[in-house]
C-alpha cells in the first residue's frame, strides 16, 4: 500500500498519462480525469483490495470499482496499467484502431480491469448495485465503488438506482459523484441545475459525505470514513468536490477542456505542470 | 402429415413461471428480477420459494437491466421479467450497453408480446421487440410457441452463456408440443414435411401454421411446416434445405413486417437460395384494444392469412 507521498506522485504521473493519451489520440476527455486523478490513485494504490495480476470478472474476495462516467477512461486506463492490470506501453494505443483501450471502457476486447461497458451515461450505479447484491448473495464482505459525473446526475436512471440502493439497504456500496460543476455545454447549474444535491441524496436515504477530491489526505480520510459507514443498512455517497482540469492552469475554471484534446503547443505547456514521477509510458 | 392435438390451452407466460422455478431449484446461480409485474409474469412461485434470490425493483426497468448486468458480473444468472415493451423499447440503450455490448449473461424474459396482449391496446402491444433485439450483436433471440416449449426453453437458456431475449405472451393458446422435449437453442423444429411450400412460423403463429397446413392439404397442397423458435441464431441449414425442396416460403409471426422473422428468412434466402417469400405479419401499423382473437383476425395473423399467402407465393415460383 502506497503512502501519501507516493500516492501524490502516482496521481501526478496519471495526469501526465492522461495528457499524453488524449494529445496522442487527438481525441478524448482530459478535464474530468485530471480532476479525478487523486481519487484514481487513492483507490487503486491504497483503498481497494484487488488483484491486478489475475483479473477475474467475478472479482470474488475483491473490492470492485465501476466507472459510470466512462469518458474518464484515460484516467482509469492509466491507473489500471500503473497498478499492474496491463503493460503501460499499451496506453499509447488509446482510442486507436485495433486497441483494447476504447474511447469509452468496454469488455469486448478483453481489457483486464473492466467489468462493464460505460459511456452512455446513467447506467453504472445500477450495475454497481447488481454487483453489490451479488457480493451479498455470495457472502463476500468486500465493497463496491462507483464513480459518476455531476452532469450525469441529470439522468433519470441515477435516481431509480438511488431509490433502490436505499430501499433495499445496499450497504456495501460507495457511490462517488465528481462534483466539478461542469459539463460539456457549460456550468452544470446553467445546463440543468442540480439544486441541493446533498439534500437530494440524503432524502433518498443515503449516507452522504463530502470531500475535496484534489487533496490526497482528505480523499484517503473520507474513503476510510465511508468504509466505516458500510454495513449499517444504508448505502454511502461521497460528493467529491474537484476542479475539472486540475493541475493545468489554463484548463481549470472552465468547461472548455471537457472533451477537447490540446494541440502541440498547449500540450507542452500543460505537461510543464507535472513532473515525470514514475516514468512516461 | 402428422396431426398435432392438444388437451388444453395454456398461456406461455405460465410456462415461463414453471420453467423458472424448476431451473432455479437445480441451479443456485439463477436469480430473478421483476419490475412490478410479478403476477403477470407468473414469477410468484419463484419469489415465494427463493425470496433471497428475487429482487422486486419497482417500476424502474432501466435500473433493473443495470442491476441484472451487475449481478451477472458476480456469477449469477439473472432472469429479468416484465412486458416485452418494457424489456426492449423502454430500455434499449441499457440492454445495448450494459448487457449486449458487455456480454453479460442476462436472460431478458418478456411477456405480453404482440397483439395478443389484447385490451390494453397499442401502448403495451410491442410488435418491434424481435427486430430491436436481433439487431444487437451478442444477443440471442428465442420465441417459443406454447406452454410446454416455453417451460423447456426457460430451463434450457440457463445453460447458454450470454445475453438472451426470451419472448412469450399473455393469452391461453393450444399446448401441443411434447412436455418432455429437449429445447435446443438455434435448432429449428420440422413439424410437418411437405414439398410445395415451406411455412416458417414463430411463437403463437406456429399453431396457426399447423391449422393452415390442414386446410392447404385439403386443396392438395403439401406444406412443410417449421417452428423457428430461435430467431437468432437462425437455423440456416434447415431453412435452406427446406426451401431447396419446396421452392418458396411463407413466414408467420406476431410482429411488425419490418425487422422480424420474415426479414431474417428473406435475407437468408436472398443471399443463399433466391426464392419467393410472402410474409404474414403486422403491416407497419400499431395495434389497438380488442380481444386477442379479434386482433389476430383484424391484423391478418390467422391461419386463413397463411393459407392465402401460401397460394400467392406458390404462384410466384
Amino acid at each position: 500500500m502506497a503512502d501519501i507521498k507516493e500516492l501524490k506522485s502516482i496521481a501526478t504521473q496519471v495526469r501526465r498519462d492522461v495528457l499524453r493519451m488524449v494529445h496522442g489520440a487527438q481525441s478524448g476527455h482530459p478535464g474530468g480525469p485530471l480532476g479525478c486523478a487523486d481519487l484514481f490513485a487513492a483507490l487503486y494504490f491504497s483503498v481497494l483490495k484487488h488483484d491486478s495480476k489475475n483479473f477475474k470478472m467475478e472479482g470474488k474476495d475483491e473490492d470492485l470499482f465501476f466507472l459510470s462516467n466512462g469518458h474518464l477512461s484515460a484516467g482509469w486506463y492509466s491507473v489500471l496499467s500503473r497498478s499492474g492490470y496491463f503493460d503501460t506501453a499499451e496506453l499509447k494505443t488509446f482510442r486507436a484502431i485495433d486497441s483494447r483501450l476504447q474511447g469509452h471502457p468496454a469488455t469486448e476486447e478483453g481489457l483486464p480491469g473492466i467489468r462493464v461497458a460505460s459511456g452512455s451515461l446513467g447506467q453504472g450505479l445500477s450495475v454497481a448495485i447488481g454487483a453489490a447484491l451479488s457480493k451479498k448473495l455470495n457472502r463476500d464482505p468486500h465493497l463496491v465503488y462507483c464513480l459518476m459525473g455531476d452532469g450525469e446526475q441529470q439522468e433519470g436512471q441515477i435516481w431509480e438506482a438511488a431509490m433502490f440502493g436505499a430501499g433495499r439497504k445496499v450497504d456495501n456500496l460507495i457511490g462517488i459523484v465528481d462534483y466539478n460543476g461542469k459539463q460539456i455545454d457549460g456550468p452544470v447549474d446553467e445546463v440543468m441545475p442540480l439544486g441541493n444535491l446533498k439534500a437530494k441524496w440524503e432524502a433518498f436515504g443515503w449516507e452522504v459525505l463530502e470531500m475535496n477530491g484534489n487533496i490526497m489526505e482528505e480523499v484517503l480520510e473520507t474513503l476510510e470514513k465511508a468504509k466505516g459507514l458500510c454495513g449499517k443498512q444504508k448505502p454511502v455517497l461521497i460528493l467529491m468536490h474537484t476542479e475539472m482540469g486540475y493541475g493545468v492552469d489554463f484548463m481549470m475554471g472552465t468547461h472548455e477542456w471537457h472533451g477537447k484534446p490540446p494541440n502541440d503547443e498547449q500540450f507542452e505547456k500543460a505537461m510543464a505542470n507535472f513532473e515525470e514521477t514514475l516514468g512516461d509510458y | 402429415m402428422k396431426e398435432y392435438t392438444f388437451s388444453e390451452k395454456k398461456d406461455t407466460r405460465s410456462g415461463f413461471g414453471a420453467g423458472l422455478l424448476e431451473a432455479a431449484r437445480s441451479n443456485p446461480k439463477i436469480v430473478g428480477l421483476c419490475a412490478d409485474l410479478t403476477g403477470s409474469l407468473k414469477m410468484n412461485d419463484f419469489q415465494n420459494e427463493f425470496p433471497d434470490r428475487f429482487f422486486q425493483v419497482g417500476i424502474a426497468e432501466a435500473n433493473m437491466m443495470g442491476i441484472a448486468a451487475g449481478l451477472s458480473t458476480g456469477g449469477k444468472i439473472p432472469y429479468t421479467g416484465t412486458f416485452a415493451n418494457f424489456s426492449t423499447a423502454r430500455v434499449f440503450d441499457q440492454v445495448r450497453q450494459s448487457i449486449a455490448y458487455s456480454e453479460k449473461n442476462v436472460k431478458i424474459c418478456a411477456s405480453h408480446a404482440g397483439l395478443t396482449l389484447g385490451e390494453d391496446g397499442a401502448t403495451h402491444q410491442n410488435l418491434e421487440d424481435i427486430g430491436m433485439m436481433k439487431m444487437l450483436p451478442n444477443m440471442t433471440v428465442v420465441v417459443p410457441c406454447d406452454y410446454n416449449q416455453t417451460r423447456a426453453a426457460t430451463i434450457a437458456i440457463a445453460d447458454h452463456h450470454g445475453p438472451l431475449y426470451l419472448r412469450f405472451g399473455r393469452p391461453k393458446v393450444p399446448n401441443f408440443t411434447d412436455p418432455d422435449q429437449k429445447f435446443e437453442i438455434g435448432k429449428a423444429i420440422l413439424l410437418n414435411e411437405g414439398t410445395d411450400v415451406t411455412i416458417f412460423a414463430t411463437g403463437h403463429l406456429v399453431w396457426e401454421a399447423l391449422e393452415a397446413g390442414k386446410t392447404l392439404l385439403k386443396k392438395g397442397i403439401k406444406a412443410e411446416i417449421i417452428n423457428i423458435h430461435t430467431i437468432k441464431p437462425l437455423d440456416l441449414e434447415m431453412v435452406i434445405q427446406s426451401v431447396r425442396k419446396t421452392g418458396c416460403a411463407v413466414t408467420a409471426e406476431e410482429h411488425q413486417i419490418n425487422g422480424g422473422l420474415g426479414e431474417s428468412i428473406a435475407r437468408t434466402l436472398a443471399t443463399n437460395l433466391p426464392a419467393p417469400v410472402e410474409m404474414v405479419a403486422v403491416n407497419d401499423q400499431f395495434g389497438e384494444s380488442g380481444k386477442p382473437g379479434e386482433l389476430m383476425k383484424k391484423y391478418g395473423l390467422s391461419a386463413s392469412n397463411i393459407v392465402e399467402a401460401a397460394r400467392k407465393v406458390m404462384s410466384r415460383k
